[in-house]
């Protein structure tokens, strides 16, 4: 099928993203890297939208430390997370994260501010963002505000963004020394959206486990980071299924994600460096 | 609507190093500018929603889906398809290859498994069959199984590193 669009403007900067987005009266549509929005217009999901491309504002595009945070920008595409040195020595997490998204023909197009902005419940970086207790930063005609990722995700393909918001950047904190990352996921096959995953970052403050594909919207998992904590992996990865809320489809059924969750755990406890 | 949108936009853009002037529907995917207003059929649509790989084409040197990219989005860009590849023989080698191992049947995936096998075959290490599999997993053919595909990228990778080949 092919996409119906009501009409597409190149945004000069983020102002003139603005006005656009103000001008389009509802109709208006951020679109960055296109690889889930392009799919969704030529299946017909969504059609008539004004097409607002910020691809151009280049400020929007690469990684930088500020402090103790590494700042990513919204417009980085996932191939450039893979392979950035800032993002491998200070964020290991989401470059682990780069391989099991998609292809490597979506990844040289997809943005990371596209795919939190998409949230999709099964996707990589909404989980790792949660994952790592990271900041988006949002503007919009009212100014600039910081979303902490726990309160951004929403509900499937819903976040805190509000129209006429772009989501700018992501404020990760850098890794400290004792700390470590890691990300475990089942799929049929290589590049498909996880049937569930698991992203997790062990730090002196304790575990943070966040589970994809397992619920409306990227899930912390606070029993199996208790138990994880107290040095207990059997418990945690006997918890760890009965704390999501997974779906039943072509995929497989809730049983079977909560089942799964459980051995993933196991495998993600051997990355993140916890006793068996 | 706003005068700021247009329905229509005019690009300028390099397809196989020649300068393409088109005005565009502001919907219309690089594929079908590509097969349809430029008549450059090598490069196919298959499902339209980025999983077969078969219109997969160079942008700027990356591989990228045609049918999810507007078309508007590669202003300034260079694009490369099959047809060029071809005859400056960036992939003599590769499609050489695909012959001798029987990598192809009907041909409907080969242009897109072309383009992707290009970005692997290019890069400094000789990949394992399992980095190829992997690096290939979104382009999809019905007839071959695959086995033979990646026989035939592997010898084109190897050549290029200067490795014989059983
Ligand atoms: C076949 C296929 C397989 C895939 N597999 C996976 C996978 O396994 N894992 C995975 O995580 N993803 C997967 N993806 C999705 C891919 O990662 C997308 O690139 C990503 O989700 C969207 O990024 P984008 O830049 O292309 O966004 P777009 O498609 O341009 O936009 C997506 C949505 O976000 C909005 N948006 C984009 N940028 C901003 C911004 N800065 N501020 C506000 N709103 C914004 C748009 O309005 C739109 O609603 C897959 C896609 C395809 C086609
Ligand atoms: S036609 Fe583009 S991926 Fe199938
Ligand atoms: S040769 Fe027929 S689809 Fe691959």
């Amino acid at each position: 099928m092919k996409a119906s669009v009501g009409g597409y403007a190149r945004a000069r900067d983020l102002a003139h993203a603005f006005d656009l987005l103000a001008a389009a009266n509802g109709m208006g549509r951020v679109i960055a890297g296109g690889q889930s929005l392009v799919a969704a217009l030529n299946l017909g999901l969504t059609a008539g939208d004004l097409l607002v491309d910020i691809t151009g504002i280049t400020d929007l595009r690469g990684v930088r430390v500020e402090g103790d945070h590494l700042l990513i920008g919204a417009l980085t595409r996932h191939v450039d997370i893979g392979s950035d040195p800032l993002v491998a020595e200070h964020a290991p997490l989401l470059a682990r994260a780069v391989p099991l998204i998609a292809h490597d023909a979506i990844r040289n197009r997809g943005t990371i501010g596209g795919s939190l902005a998409h949230a999709d419940p099964a996707a990589e970086f909404p989980a790792c963002i949660l994952a790592l207790g990271a900041t988006l930063i949002v503007e919009g005609p009212a100014g600039r505000r910081e979303v902490p990722a726990a309160d951004f995700f929403v509900d499937v393909f819903e976040t805190a963004l509000d129209e006429g918001d772009i989501l700018t950047g992501i404020a990760v904190p850098c890794i400290a020394a004792d700390e470590r990352h890691g990300i475990e996921e089942a799929t049929r096959r290589a590049g498909d959206y996880a049937i569930v995953g698991l992203a997790g970052v062990r730090r002196a403050a304790g575990h943070r486990i966040v589970a994809f594909g397992a619920g409306p919207r990227p899930m912390l998992c606070g029993a199996a980071m208790a138990a994880l904590d107290a040095g207990d992996l059997d418990a945690a990865c006997a918890a760890i299924g009965g704390e999501l809320d997974p779906p039943s489809d072509t995929q497989g059924s809730a049983a079977y994600r909560r089942h799964l969750a459980g051995v993933l755990l196991g495998r993600l406890a051997a990355q993140l460096g916890d006793p068996s | 609507m706003t005068d700021a949108f247009r329905n229509r936009i005019d690009l300028t853009f390099t397809v196989n190093g020649e300068q393409v002037e088109a005005t565009v529907p502001a919907g219309r995917h690089l594929i079908d500018v590509l097969r349809l207003d430029l008549g450059l059929t090598g490069s196919h649509a298959g499902c339209e929603h980025g999983v077969c790989g078969a219109c997969t084409v160079l942008v700027d040197g990356a591989p990228v889906r045609g049918c999810l990219t507007l078309a508007a989005q590669v202003q300034a860009a260079e694009v490369w398809t099959v047809e060029g590849l071809t005859d400056t023989g960036a992939v003599a080698d590769l499609q050489a290859a695909f012959v001798a191992r029987n990598a192809l049947q009907c041909g409907y995936c080969t242009p897109g498994m072309l383009v992707a096998a290009k970005a692997l075959v290019e890069r400094e290490t000789v990949p394992s069959r399992a980095e190829i599999r992997e690096h290939m997993s979104g382009n999809y053919c019905r007839c071959t199984g695959y086995e033979a595909i990646v026989d035939a990228i592997e010898t084109a990778a190897r050549a290029r590193a200067g490795e014989a080949t059983e």
